[in-house]
């Protein structure tokens, strides 16, 4: 009895065996690039990314990393992923490239018309609204989670996040993306109300830049945009200048760096 | 201001030979041939009045309503042809839901009145469409504050302080210039209002007459509602005073 049963398992490892060689030579014929390079270039661009939007006392700041990637490749390094609605109103975009881009683009489309009739800019809720719409009514089809942020005369600096499903949910700061799970206890901790705006841009800088440091899917540069009652301003994070988190090594620019440094061993912690 | 546009006035895609299109101005005529209706901007919202005509005794008082809510925040006074303002406010309804669905706020009041004008305009374009026969004043308070907006049978439609349509229109507006409006609560407006609807009802022409009042201010929470009874009462009493003092000299 034993035996038998002994022999089966064998009998059903090397089956097993067999047929995951085969379901290898199938697969190898469909998609060579995946086994080969581990690179699947017909994978949609999808956005791992890190999106942050915060309040503070007179306005919001958005921040973003920079990277889009296509399966393992990185497709683009230094992507903007904060995109301009109105002057007064920037949205944050993570999921799929394309989706977010043609969600921003018809809401940005609507807002200019309905600018134009009212006769004065768009208040943020607005702006939120018109997102929220689309990314509800048609949920089936979409995936992309976006942060709304901006600042009108009515009610100040404010943040919309507008997750998967097409929720819209006002809140005083917004996380999304892949990097964002990471940051859910830290913004627990490092959070409060009525930040100056340089508190609030240095805490959204050393969120972004701690997500990059655990996320594979973000990356790149940290990339802000502080909008006030005086106006919209840009600010760029190179990745090399960002703090160096636990475990992280610095950068090492060249192999020859290593070997004319005094003491040639690579992998020297 | 008549004159017979005799051969030019029988379809509303006619013009006149002097830059008319009288179809518009008769219909402008029924709004003349109705109760009066006034609104003013006071200095915390809007009041609004309706001298509404009593046809038959045996009429319900307090059917027949002449003012009604468009939004939560706006109201439409009509005069002129009833059935055809009941169209108007239906369309502005669906205009402030759809806004507010699409848009996730409350209609801006200018809005509101740049649509229902495009409207009323929209029927003085077509052969196969007669133009409305009613002139609305909308009164509403939004986040800039409260707005007066006055739309005639021709599709204009401008911001006022005072606006009277009716029959009574030459004696209300001038009544309403004497008031000090941007120093005046509502609840001192509703006094003044019902005294200038009293005032130019003509006893002689028409018989009975009924008041209907709505505000929209900061005391009703800048939502559009009926006055409340007692403050119409007063309201009512103190006209009768001021009408019998003036008889009286």
């Amino acid at each position: 009895m034993k035996t038998e049963r002994k022999l089966e398992k064998q009998a059903r490892t090397v089956r097993s065996g067999y047929l995951y060689i085969l379901s290898l030579a199938l697969s190898a014929s469909r998609d060579t690039a995946k086994m080969d390079l581990n690179m699947d270039s017909n994978a949609p661009h999808s956005m791992g990314t890190t999106i942050i939007g915060v309040t503070y006392n007179g306005g919001v700041v958005l921040g973003a990393d920079s990277r889009t990637s296509t399966g393992m490749y990185v497709a683009n390094r230094a992507s903007d992923k904060i995109t301009q609605l109105t002057d007064n109103v920037y949205v944050c975009r993570s999921g799929s490239a394309a989706d977010s881009q043609v969600v921003s683009d018809y809401v940005r489309y609507f807002l200019h018309q309905h600018t134009i009739q009212l006769g004065q800019p768009a208040t943020v809720k607005v702006a939120a609204n018109l997102i929220r719409l689309l990314s509800y009514n048609n949920k089936n089809m979409l995936e992309t989670g976006l942060i709304v942020g901006g600042w009108d005369k009515y009610e100040g600096g404010k943040i919309f996040g507008i997750p998967l499903g097409g929720t819209l949910i006002e809140q005083p700061f917004a996380i999304g993306g892949s990097g964002s799970s990471y940051l859910y206890g830290f913004f627990d901790q490092a959070w409060k109300e009525g930040m100056t705006k340089d508190e609030a841009e240095q805490l959204v800088v050393k969120a972004v830049s701690l997500a990059i440091a655990r996320d594979g899917a973000s990356g790149g540069v940290v990339r802000t945009v502080v909008i006030n009652s005086e106006g919209v301003t840009r600010n760029f994070y190179p990745g090399d200048k960002l703090q160096l988190w636990h475990e992280e090594l610095e950068p090492q620019n060249s192999l020859l760096d290593i070997l004319n440094s005094p003491t040639p061993e690579p992998m020297n912690i | 201001m008549s004159s017979i546009g005799t051969g030019y006035d029988l379809s509303v895609t006619t013009f006149s030979p002097d830059g008319r299109v009288f179809q518009i101005e008769y219909a402008a005529k029924a709004v003349d041939n109705s109760g009066t209706v006034i609104g003013i901007k006071c200095k915390d919202g809007i009041v609004m009045g309706v001298e509404k005509l009593i046809a038959s005794k045996m009429m319900l008082s307090g059917s027949n309503r002449r003012i009604h809510s468009v939004h939560r925040h706006s109201g439409m006074a009509v005069a002129g042809l009833a059935a055809d303002g009941r169209q108007i406010v239906a369309r502005a309804k669906s205009e402030a839901t759809n806004y507010q669905s699409v848009y996730g706020e409350p209609i801006p009041v200018k809005e509101l009145a740049e649509r229902v004008a495009s409207y009323v305009h929209l029927c003085t374009l077509y052969w196969w469409l007669r133009p409305f026969g009613c002139g609305i004043i909308l009164g509403g308070y939004d986040r800039d504050g409260p707005q007066l907006y006055m739309v005639e049978p021709s599709g204009i439609s401008s911001r006022y302080f005072g606006a009277a349509i009716g029959k009574g229109k030459q004696a209300a507006k001038t009544e309403i210039e004497k008031l000090k409006l941007s120093e005046m609560t509502c609840r001192e407006g509703v006094i003044e209002v019902a005294k200038i609807i009293y005032k130019v009802h003509d006893e002689a022409k028409d018989k009975a007459f009924e008041l209907e009042m709505s505000w929209v201010c900061d005391e009703s929470k800048q939502q559009h509602q009926k006055v409340p009874d007692d403050l119409l009462e007063e309201a009512k009493a103190a006209a009768r005073t001021a009408l019998e003092e003036m008889d009286a000299d």
